[in-house]
């Protein structure tokens, strides 16, 4: 049976201790063990689903869980095929499940056993297929195995949260089931998926099956492991970008009490595209981290700048921004619809135009990269909050030699992610330390080097200009952005093009005007760049809703008018974009806002929208602004993320979602000075508290029942400018550089 | 003992000192039981919690004291373990999460947070609940302000289910009397 061919996965059956039923996947072996239909005994299974003889469900959870939820809600998708009862679920985290294929692997395919495991890109429609038919054969079984035992044909039996259940009102549990039908052959066929209108769990509540865990205090995150004996490593890198060694002096950093051994890591090649370590560094072991942070306190050591970059900073990034703004000679044409400069020329003078400014941003997950490492030469344990576990195995892989099946990768929740996972660097120099150190180690970073040492959203300066005929309609759109390109020697990127993650063509309002440009200028800067949650959708949302709102003000349209015309008739533009799911969460913003009644006590309302990739979300805030305190009185959040798997967790995160990226927008941002970021801790970059935060997020969530989509970006993008329409509302400053406040009090 | 890296070394107390006490050592009281530190008397005590005793519920966020991540109560009162070298903590009363729930029940701080399902990646949770434990000894009915005046830092944004999970045990049937 192969219901997963195309990636060489197949779903097996065995018997497990103390007459327990196994569902699990396994890919083809190269050992020639037969597939169909064999059962294996329980250790050669990594079980997916476990039935024991007590009727506890126990379901493996594939993904990383960064606060996502992912862990809830996949096996939802198990317990709700099994129709388990989901208080009596237990779930257990799997390791990175690497195994050996004859196709060709690739990192989210059949290199990995259980599918699937990164952080991210994980709800989507293949997700749903697997996860469900895992607990639809392990449902399947034990519906064999009760027929046998009353001697009924098995299509009149049904189940129900733990039951198989005969139609005359007999019932056996899926415990006592659970050994016979362990001793079945899986279907021929796959069995057929539920109809929607049967689900029981899913759409349903469901808390975080780690809260109990988390509120004792016993979560253990990578950075809580303690492996062995390790020593505890802290790394001090050099402060500039692509920097070397100059000179390093240990001798009183190694005297310190504790400390065992101070370890030199080289830094990337030059120019060479971007694969492992971040930075050259010096690291220091210890007993324990207290000592190796007072021996990282000892050390002497300066550093040379990579020439390139040495004078690297904000206001010449800023000022290189603008003129390239100024010419668009050498720029890169990302989308031209129509004959924008026509449209400029007829349109004289009714044109408008703006420039936004968006700083670099850092991750700052809460818990900063660590990582704790064990490497022999035929072994390697590591255990570490990731966001890609494959993209981690291989780079042991080439770091250490080990082979990839023994590399054996343990995946606790991570405190946080925002992206910053995406990259195992952290990974990279724990390998080189403890294989250097010939013992298990812990790699520790501190919010220093959390802040110094990341890979920061891009900064960039949007221009948009707008054209208008007499009756005061849109007829041009121009967006063209002076920006640090993501690709920062990624190599993982190098196929993209320069513009990716900071300007989308297909973005809103690509595709509703006639005559519509968008151009991109690079912006060299020696800075380490990457993905940040909202990516181009964030980055480009800023602009592009702060800019209609403009628009309507200028005009003397209401901003909610403006954006449903625009948006016209409900139809699939294109695919992942129907303009009436975008409208609809207009229309629920709006409605919930009260936007018809604007308060007329010095607060003001803001709206934007956003949409991509099927999922669409509009925020309203309701703000003021006294004495030196932004207040945000209301905040409402519209989504439309297609078919809602866990009503409680889509509620969290489109909440979380937003309020990052209010923090982001109001406070934070990286700012380079002499080559160097200038940001050290929280002081210097200071993140959303709860005394201003909202007291709630109004979130109001559309089920249409359409394929789930992922919608964190989505919804991290129209969160700001929605915010920053509000704050022109309440104050008719308009802020045009992030991070708002300080700009909008430099403007009062 | 197969290695089981996720296998935790329980926290046992070192018997008490008698002949061996030397001058550095700090007699300390980390939830209810006795502990004697002989290593640099400098070291803060969230190191000395994490490493030493594997009490891991104090979490490293910033280690100067502005994230809150590491929040322990010292004699009822919420504190930065970052902070406190363990020296100053001879004879003084610890709590950290690992203490807070009773034998039998949770404190009602940690049902409420379950109940609210404020826990987002969850690193911060142990840190604010201590804050609000502390808030709540010293006003078990706290306001708006009270709630607004709390500093620790959650990156995932998860203080409107916090508030919620704050008010709720404030509430709760008995808790006044705390």
């Amino acid at each position: 049976m192969s219901f997963d061919a195309s990636r060489r996965r197949f779903l097996v059956v065995g018997a497990g201790a103390a007459g327990a039923l196994l569902v699990g996947w396994r890919a083809q072996a190269q050992d020639g063990l037969p597939y169909l239909g064999a059962r294996f005994q329980a250790q050669q299974l990594t079980d997916f689903v476990r039935i024991e003889a007590d009727g506890t469900v126990v379901i493996g959870a594939r993904g990383c869980e960064v606060g996502q939820g992912v862990k809830t809600d996949l096996p939802m998708l198990i317990a709700e095929e099994l129709d388990a009862d989901w208080s009596r679920v237990r779930v257990e985290q799997l390791p990175y499940g690497y195994i050996e294929t004859n196709s060709g692997e690739t990192d989210s395919g059949p290199g990995n056993r259980y599918g699937n495991q990164g952080a991210g890109g994980d709800g989507g429609p293949a997700a749903w297929k697997q996860q469900r038919q895992a607990g639809a054969v392990a449902r399947w079984l034990l519906v064999q195995a009760a027929a046998q035992q009353w001697n009924l044909d098995a299509t009149t039996l049904g189940t129900e949260a733990g039951f198989v259940i005969a139609a005359d009102g007999r019932k056996l549990a899926y415990g006592e089931l659970a050994a016979s039908a362990a001793t079945l052959d899986a279907p021929a066929n796959p069995p057929p998926l539920k109809d929607p209108s049967q689900f029981r769990i899913i759409g349903k509540p469901a808390r975080s099956v780690d809260a109990r865990e988390v509120v004792l205090g016993r979560t253990e995150y990578g950075i809580d492991s303690y492996l062995g004996n390790a020593l505890v490593a802290v790394i001090v890198r050099c402060p500039y970008p692509g920097g070397t060694l100059d000179t390093l002096d240990d001798t009183q950093a190694r005297q310190v009490t504790g400390v065992h051994r101070t370890i030199v890591l080289p830094g990337p090649k030059p120019d060479a595209p971007f694969d492992g370590v971040l930075a050259t560094g010096v690291a220091v072991l210890a007993d324990d981290t207290w000592s190796a942070l007072r021996g990282r306190d000892k050390l002497k050591v300066a550093w040379k700048p990579d020439p390139a970059w040495a004078k690297d900073s904000s206001a010449a990034l800023e000022a290189k921004a603008n003129a390239l703004l100024d010419d668009d000679a050498s720029a890169t044409v990302v989308r031209n619809d129509g004959d924008f400069a026509k449209a400029r020329k007829q349109a004289q003078p009714r044109t408008l135009s703006a420039r936004y400014q968006l700083p670099f941003l850092a991750h700052v997950t809460a818990e900063p990269p660590s990582a704790t490492m064990t490497v022999t030469k035929d072994k390697v344990v590591l255990i570490a909050g990731l966001h890609d576990p494959a993209g981690a195995s291989h780079l042991l892989h080439a770091i250490t030699g080990v082979p990839r099946e023994a590399i054996d990768i343990r995946l606790p929740r991570a405190g946080g992610d925002l992206g910053r996972r995406l990259h195992n660097d952290f990974i990279a120099e724990a390998a080189l330390v403890a294989k250097e150190a010939g013992k298990p180690v812990k790699l520790v970073w501190l919010r220093e080097d959390d802040l110094q040492h990341d890979f920061y959203r891009p900064f960039g300066v949007h221009e948009l200009t707008a054209t208008l005929d007499r009756k005061q309609h849109l007829t041009g759109w121009s967006h063209r952005v002076a920006a640090t390109p993501r690709n920062w020697r990624d190599s993982r990127l190098a196929g993209k093009p320069i513009f990716a993650g900071l300007l989308d063509a297909d973005a809103f309002p690509a595709g509703l005007l006639p005559n519509l440009q968008q151009l991109f200028h690079a912006l060299p800067c020696g800075l380490p760049r990457g993905e940040l949650r909202g990516g181009a959708d964030a980055f480009q949302a800023f602009a592009t809703q702060c800019f209609l709102d403009e628009i309507a003000v200028a005009t003397h349209q209401d901003p909610v008018v403006l954006r449903m015309d625009l948006l016209g008739a409900p139809r699939m533009l294109r695919p992942g974009f129907d303009t009436g799911r975008l409208a609809g969460v207009l229309r629920i913003a709006a409605g919930k806002i009260d936007w018809q009644h604007k308060p007329k006590n010095g607060h003001g309302l803001g709206i934007a929208c956003h949409a991509g990739n099927g999922a669409y979300a509009a925020h309203a805030f309701e703000v003021s602004v006294s004495g030196n305190d932004l207040v945000i009185h209301r905040a409402v959040c519209a989504v439309d993320a297609g078919r809602t798997l866990n009503p409680l967790n889509l509620e969290a995160q489109a909440a979380n979602t937003t309020l990052a990226a209010v923090s982001a927008a109001l406070h934070e941002a990286i700012t380079l000075k002499n080559g160097q970021v200038q940001q050290r801790n929280f002081p210097d970059y200071p993140l959303l508290r709860m005394g201003q935060s909202p007291h709630s997020v109004e979130v109001y969530s559309v089920d249409t029942g359409a394929d789930p989509a992922s919608m964190d970006d989505i919804v991290a993008a129209s969160a700001a400018p929605a915010l920053a329409n509000a704050v022109y509302a309440a104050t008719t400053v308009r802020v045009r550089k992030l991070p708002l406040l300080p700009e909008l009090l430099r403007l009062l | 003992m197969p290695d089981n890296p996720f296998r935790r070394t329980e926290p046992k107390p070192v018997p008490p000192i008698a002949a061996s006490a030397s001058e550095k050592t700090v007699p300390l009281t980390i939830n209810g039981k006795s502990f004697f530190h002989n290593g640099d008397p400098d070291m803060p005590l969230l190191w000395y919690l994490r490493d030493v005793l594997r009490l891991t519920g104090a979490k490293y966020g910033c280690g100067i004291g502005a994230c809150g991540a590491c929040t322990v109560l010292v004699d009822g009162k919420a504190e930065h373990a970052c902070m406190l070298p363990v020296k100053g903590l001879a004879h003084r009363d610890i709590v950290t999460i690992e203490g807070l729930a009773g034998k039998d029940a949770l404190h009602a701080l940690q049902e409420a947070w379950i109940a609210e399902d404020a826990i987002g990646c969850g690193y911060c949770q142990p840190g604010q609940i201590m804050a609000a434990a502390a808030l709540l000894k010293l006003k078990p009915h706290p306001d708006d302000a009270d709630i607004d005046a709390l500093t620790n830092l959650c990156r995932c944004g998860t203080y409107p289910r916090i508030r919620a999970a704050i008010a709720r045990a404030a509430n709760a049937p008995g808790e006044a009397k705390k």
